[in-house]
């Protein structure tokens, strides 16, 4: 049965702080929380507008080197990708793509890690590593919030 | 066969367009072209730019955790170099593998068979068939293919997603898992994993025969441009099994001449060397094989899904028999050489590897225990396998402290290295000669070279903000044109 919460970690572990996503769901994963399904994977591509399908909502989480704060959290609206390739997808435009295959896409929003170091063979920073920490405890929150008004509260963009 | 265009007689007095990165395959390369000042083509070359030096750096570690290594090497095949490198480890360690193994390395072969075509003539090549070579580059993507054309979109995503499952449920993760191991295979399918995948496989398969069907469309629609589309003659080389029949995983080699004649058969990859040689070119990271018996200069040959439709005798499940059948009628009763017959020849191996997954699936060995064997220990090991773009050779040597002291890979995009680059020469020389250069016009450069689907060395995560950049020199050198594609797909000069 498809879990009515999907939360979608992204990123390279072997690129130091890009491994926030991930890991951020594997600590999220010794909570043991059945009514959430974690998936985690290097980047976006269109077919994961299948694993969006039959969710009441989603939760996207990735490093960001943009990011000044230690953390986003906002929701997601459709966007079209302009650029020429589609090699790696941003969840916006992954919304869209929902929209052009699929219809209305689940309610979806985006924690933002921030991350500042991306390099191949890295090991996590050390302010990432605190970030990482603090993201957690927000999400524990919000995880524990099933209503969207109350998702809502918690954007900080 | 010939390999004119390759070093031009005057290249100092040519201006030189240069192609980078060349977009919509696996990897990066780059395309360069020495014109004269009527823009007449002299030279034509592609080239690989990176350089991995996997087969440098594995030595020195254990054999068996190469692998795992080598999965590395590419994010959309790693399945097929894991398989590639356990068949060699397989004779490393003495073993034979399992039945229930067997038929789990089979799966988690036809899984990426099936996601790596998908993926390829859905999201890589569909665009330029679909909207035409020198449409609106805007489009030319599967965000593209989506907005215009959602139906055949999804069912790019449905076949693909079907093929990453079967990997993840095979091999424990979608990308880089670990299902095969030297011996045979570290876990079976439980009946769980089993009927989840059978509830989707009637529908992967109506899809599979779906987009056979819209090549085939495609193709038809305009078959005397597609057949003559940057096309030459050649040979091919393939494994089929002992009775002639296609096989993926396993078989002998088999290399036909330009007129379908046999070079060799059944022939043991076992001593593979003694049939393929490779000739480094000092303009390239990437080596050039050659059949020997065919000489250095004309013994070059292709291989991939077209290679494997010509070359075996037939295609043991009924729908994809039946349109591998229907190809050849079309193309005349024999092999056909036209360049984007690959993607024809593509969809009806995709096809097949749907309907081994049905067959596969209903065999109660994938649920067994027995999955791991082994024996005398070796010191060298060779495993090969008809990964999606072709012919995929690894080839090991051990020492007694169990450490790789030589590594060989000839990857398929190797195989076709020579090949790409003809089909670069003979387009440059139909759609480009004397002509003023337009993105449009390079990208039917592209399209040939993405007929093969080549894996330019890949890396996972290389992220897509990679500029394209276009300049023209004047005889003298001086820069006279530049166009540049930004991250965001804008041009300036």
């Amino acid at each position: 049965m498809t879990a009515s919460l999907l939360i979608f970690g992204y990123g390279n572990p072997s690129r130091g702080d890009d491994a926030l996503g991930p890991l951020l769901l594997e600590k999220l994963q010794e909570l043991d929380l059945s009514y959430l399904e974690l998936l985690t994977d290097f980047q976006l591509q269109v077919e994961h507008t299948l694993d969006l399908q039959g969710r009441e909502r989603v939760l996207f989480v990735d490093a960001s080197i943009s990011c000044s704060t230690p953390y986003t959290f906002s929701r997601l609206i459709a966007q079209k990708d302009t650029s020429y390739t589609s090699h790696v997808m941003s969840p916006m435009a992954l919304l869209h793509s929902y929209i052009q295959l699929y219809g209305e896409p689940p309610p979806s929003y985006l924690l933002q890690i921030q991350g500042e170091c991306f390099e191949l063979g890295k090991s996590m920073s050390i302010s990432a590593t605190a970030n990482l920490e603090a993201s957690f405890n927000l999400l524990q929150k919000i995880c524990s919030k099933p209503n969207l008004p109350e998702w809502e509260k918690f954007i900080v963009v | 066969m010939s390999s004119e265009l390759e070093t031009a007689s005057n290249p100092e007095n040519l201006k030189r367009v240069v192609i980078e990165p060349v977009t919509r395959v696996e990897g990066h390369g780059k395309v360069t072209l020495l014109l004269d000042e009527n823009n007449r083509v002299h030279q034509a070359r592609f080239h690989i730019v990176e350089f991995r030096g996997f087969e440098k750096f594995v030595q020195g570690r254990p054999f068996w955790e190469v692998p795992v290594m080598v999965q590395r090497l590419c994010g959309i095949c790693p399945v097929s170099h894991n398989l590639a490198a356990c068949k060699a480890m397989d004779m490393i360690i003495g073993a034979k593998i399992t039945p229930a193994a067997d038929k789990l390395r089979r799966l988690m072969h036809m899984g990426q068979i099936l996601q790596s075509h998908a993926l390829h003539f859905f999201h890589l090549s569909s665009p330029d068939l679909l909207f035409g070579f020198d449409s609106d580059i805007g489009k030319r993507n599967i965000a593209g293919i989506a907005e215009s054309y959602p139906d055949i979109a999804r069912q790019g995503v449905a076949l693909r997603k079907f093929g990453q499952e079967i990997i993840r449920l095979t091999t424990g993760k979608r990308v880089h898992g670990t299902g095969a191991i030297p011996g045979g295979v570290n876990k079976n399918l439980s009946l769980e994993e089993r009927d989840y995948l059978l509830k989707e496989i009637d529908q992967v398969i109506a899809l599979s025969q779906s987009a056979v069907e819209l090549i085939k469309t495609i193709y038809s629609a305009r078959t005397d441009f597609h057949n003559k589309f940057g096309s030459y003659r050649s040979s091919f080389m393939s494994l089929v099994r002992e009775n002639g029949a296609m096989d993926l995983y396993h078989g002998g080699l088999r290399a036909k001449d330009e007129f379908n004649q046999t070079i060799f058969d059944h022939i043991d990859y076992n001593h593979y060397w003694d049939y393929i040689h490779e000739e480094v070119k000092s303009w390239s990271y990437m080596k050039f094989p050659f059949i020997p018996s065919q000489g250095r200069k004309e013994g070059w040959y292709r291989v991939g899904p077209l290679a494997r439709i010509n070359n075996c005798d037939f295609i043991p499940t009924p729908l994809a028999e039946k349109e591998r059948k229907a190809f050849q009628e079309f193309c005349g009763g024999s092999a056909t050489q036209a360049t984007l017959a690959y993607h024809w020849a593509r969809m009806i191996e995709m096809l097949y590897a749907a309907e081994v997954i049905k067959e596969l699936l209903d065999d109660d060995d994938l649920q067994s225990d027995d999955l791991l064997s082994s024996g005398e220990r070796q010191l060298r090991g060779v495993g090969v396998i008809e990964a999606p773009r072709g012919t995929l050779i690894h080839h090991y040597r051990i020492n007694e402290d169990e450490q790789i002291v030589r590594a060989n890979l000839i990857v398929a995009t190797t195989h076709n290295n020579q090949a790409m680059n003809e089909a670069v020469r003979r387009v440059a020389l139909q759609y480009l000669d004397g002509q003023q250069i337009s993105e449009g016009l390079l990208n039917h450069i592209e399209v040939a070279i993405r007929a093969f689907d080549p894996c330019l060395s890949c890396a996972t995560h290389a992220i897509g903000k990679m500029p394209l950049e276009v300049e023209l020199f004047d005889t003298g050198g001086a820069l006279i044109q530049r166009l540049i594609k930004d991250s965001n797909g804008r041009y300036r000069d």
